[in-house]
């Protein structure tokens, strides 16, 4: 290669996707998804699996950057981004501690409330409460003092999977078992009627911005799993359709959540727009969908940005330890 | 400047045009969930895949050299609907080890036998016809029946198979409910999911209830050549060629890579498949029709499934042991062939809800629902002892235990068993 020309200066990413994790499939295809972008946009990328040929895989990548486009667990965590930052290789997206307290749903909405972001009211109860305590009576109290319907979800999970509902009390213990199927920590919060927006947040190296909100409406009433992996089952409103007042005021909390959980160069606020136009922080996503329905690719399409150009300057500002 | 409602993006422009018979496919978590399996550290006793390394490589190379110098223009060529020749007239001998003696004018090669399943659900079923079937039953075949918006009827069955009593009173009863019935559907041999074989007693009898009441029996026997003991009963097919289809397959004798199945019909259904098989496409792979022609003629394929029978017995065995040791407690089917474990868990586990768990533990397993149109079996699970090594079988199972364990006491704690 003669150096100074234009290859020489080819940003090599290396996009580790899959994993062992609920969310294996996803991963696999946003991997794919932003490995077109970033070749498109001119950079070299390589896709592999985050296993026991990571390191051979590095040394012979020879990446500048490598972005974890990993959901669930190792991807999410936190802990793949110790091993990298252990191995001082620049990565896109929250360090490690970020996303450890992030990636929990409990923590990061105690975070959140502490800097004055409202998160519904709920209460965080693992596995071993039930089993130390009668969880008759643990359910009895729950159900006294919230006010159904209430959603109980895993709290270190993704993809709405283990998510429900619940309409009343006589529901309760078999969403909780649903929830621990996927985690060991359960999160019981108030269901919150309204608008659900979800709001990318991005930081190319000068400051995060937060992209257009993108409002949320199921054909079906509900946004679960299948709903969000099958085209057509959702329409997604960019701009949502909410008054302008009340988006500007989701994406400033967006960016405040962002920035206090310390999500660096691109994190998914999701929240949700009650009926007063009360705005209620419910989940950051560390390591977001990038899939062709996935809900930050159509808000950068939103901004008229190309993903390629996006994804490369996210990728840039890694690099340059920018974000 | 317009006043229309924003119409927002649903990602399918196309949504209003589908055919309603496109609502019959579906997505879900547990297909997701599967993605893992693919990663070493899973031990998956989910899919039904057969041990193709059993296979020596050399023999296909031997046979696909051999198509190539000796009909290689031809291979690479479209072939007739009703499939090649020689292979019809070869598998004339396949079928005659399950006691049937047919005409090479009868059968139709398929891209698997599941194409087969297709081309026949697409000839009889309207929707809203029933089809009748095992409980539980082959999860591609319920797809199929689904696609054609039939109505799966699923009859009792035991440790011989689907009872003929409930056969002969659920006709009647769905006849008197106006219903039109158009299949009974079997996997009499080894069955899928359940591993159970049809006893001959009852072949019998309901080949004679579905003679006497006018209803095709397809009869999907992919795994009859792979008895571990004893062969199992002679096929229907071979001593009733009127009201059975007969549908055979070389996706476990041989490779499934290659899809290639056939069909044995009666000829004016025979006919009617050669047809829609054309319609649907032109033709079937001449390419690998040749090449199991070949193989088939200059190999001992009998001695090669004798081999894949070793195999799998001593992973049934491998199987069984682990139940054994590690779930003594739980009732499992012990099948003399095939693929196929069905395991029935304890009171209130529920098999979907639980894969996730299982899945963080690294084993994977086919949740018991996937083998009812009508939601039943939650309370099951399929193991599928053909692909992995005993060792790993061991392992598996030893990790389906600590979830089902792990579940239990979950389900004991809320008081939900």
């Amino acid at each position: 290669m003669i150096p100074g020309s234009e290859k020489a200066h080819q940003l090599r990413v290396q996009i580790l996707a899959g994993g062992i994790s609920h969310e294996r499939d996803i991963s696999l295809k946003s991997g794919r998804r932003v490995a077109d972008a970033l070749t498109d946009a001119g950079a070299f990328v390589v896709i592999r699996e985050p296993d026991e040929h990571l390191f051979a895989h590095i040394a012979e990548d020879k990446p500048d950057v490598i972005w974890p486009v990993l959901h669930g667990a190792s991807g999410e965590d936190g802990s793949l981004r110790d091993i990298l930052t252990l191995a001082a290789i620049p990565f896109v997206g929250a360090t490690a501690a970020s996303a450890r307290l992030a990636w929990d749903k409990a923590i990061a909405k105690v975070l959140v409330s502490r800097a004055g972001i409202q998160t519904p009211p709920s209460v965080t109860l693992p596995k071993e409460t039930f089993r130390e305590l009668d969880a008759e009576q643990v359910l009895d109290q729950v159900s006294k003092h919230m006010t159904f319907p209430v959603v109980v979800k895993p709290a270190r999970s993704g993809s709405a999977q283990g998510v429900t509902i619940v309409e009343d009390a006589t529901h309760l213990s078999r969403a909780m078992i649903d929830a621990y199927v996927y985690c060991d920590v359960a999160i019981i919060e108030k269901f919150i009627s309204g608008t659900e927006l979800a709001i990318s947040v991005i930081n190319e190296g000068a400051g995060s911005i937060a992209l257009p909100a993108v409002e949320i409406e199921p054909r079906h009433g509900r946004f679960g799993y299948d709903e969000r992996v099958v085209a057509g089952e959702i329409n997604y409103y960019v701009p949502a359709r909410l008054d302008h007042s009340i988006v500007a005021k989701s994406e400033k909390l967006a960016i405040k959540a962002h920035e206090e959980l310390g999500l660096r160069h691109l994190s998914r606020i999701d929240v949700i727009v009650d009926e007063a136009g009360v705005t209620w922080f419910l989940e950051a996503n560390v390591a977001p969908g990038m899939t062709e329905t996935s809900l930050m690719p159509q808000a950068i399409q939103a901004t008229g940005a190309s993903l390629g150009q996006v994804y490369l300057s996210l990728a840039e500002a890694a690099r340059l330890g920018r974000g | 400047m317009s006043n229309e409602t924003p119409r927002g993006n649903n990602f399918d422009h196309w949504l209003d045009s589908y055919a309603a018979r496109a609502n019959t496919l579906s997505v879900s978590e547990v297909r997701a969930l599967f993605a893992v399996v693919s990663r070493p550290e899973v031990v998956s006793l989910a899919g039904g895949m057969p041990y193709v390394s059993a296979l020596p490589k050399e023999l296909m190379e031997a046979s696909f050299d051999s198509m190539m110098s000796e009909r290689g223009n031809f291979a690479l060529q479209y072939g007739g609907g009703q499939g090649d020749l020689r292979l019809r007239d070869q598998i004339r001998e396949v079928m005659a080890l399950e006691g049937i003696h047919a005409s090479v004018e009868d059968i139709v090669i398929t891209t698997g036998s599941q194409q087969g399943l297709d081309l026949l659900g697409g000839l009889f079923l309207d929707a809203g016809d029933v089809v009748l079937a095992e409980s539980p039953s082959y999860v591609g075949a319920l797809g199929i029946f689904r696609h054609y918006e039939a109505h799966v009827e699923h009859l009792v069955t035991d440790d011989q198979g689907l009872d003929p009593d409930d056969l002969e009173r659920s006709i009647k009863e769905l006849r008197a409910e106006g219903r039109r019935i158009k299949f009974l559907y079997l996997v009499p041999n080894f069955g899928n999911p359940s591993g159970v074989t049809l006893s001959e007693e009852r072949r019998h009898r309901i080949v004679e209830i579905c003679r006497r009441e006018h209803i095709l029996i397809l009869e999907d026997n992919p795994y009859g050549l792979l008895y571990f003991g004893e062969k199992p009963p002679v096929a229907m097919r071979s001593y009733e060629e009127d009201c059975v289809i007969y549908l055979g397959s070389f996706s476990k004798i041989l490779a499934p890579g290659l899809r290639v199945g056939y069909v044995l019909a009666p000829p004016a259904i025979r006919d009617k498949l050669v047809l829609a098989n054309e319609s649907a496409l032109l033709s079937p792979s001449t390419f690998t029709q040749m090449l199991i022609s070949e193989y088939l003629a200059k190999s001992d394929w009998q001695g090669q499934i004798d081999t894949f029978r070793g195999i799998y017995r001593e992973r049934r065995d491998a199987a069984l042991e682990a139940m054994a040791e590690y779930l003594p407690h739980l009732e499992t089917t012990r099948p003399d062939g095939g693929f196929y474990l069905w395991v029935t868990l304890p009171e209130g586990i529920d098999s979907k809800a639980m894969l996730p768990l299982a899945v963080t533990e690294l084993v994977a397993y086919t949740p018991g629902t996937a083998f009812y149109a009508n939601g039943g079996g939650r309370s099951n699970l399929r193991i599928s002892f053909c692909y992995p090594t005993p060792d790993n079988i061991n392992l598996g199972i030893k990790r389906l235990a600590n979830v089902i364990n792990r579940q239990t006491e979950l389900l004991e704690t809320f008081g939900t068993n």
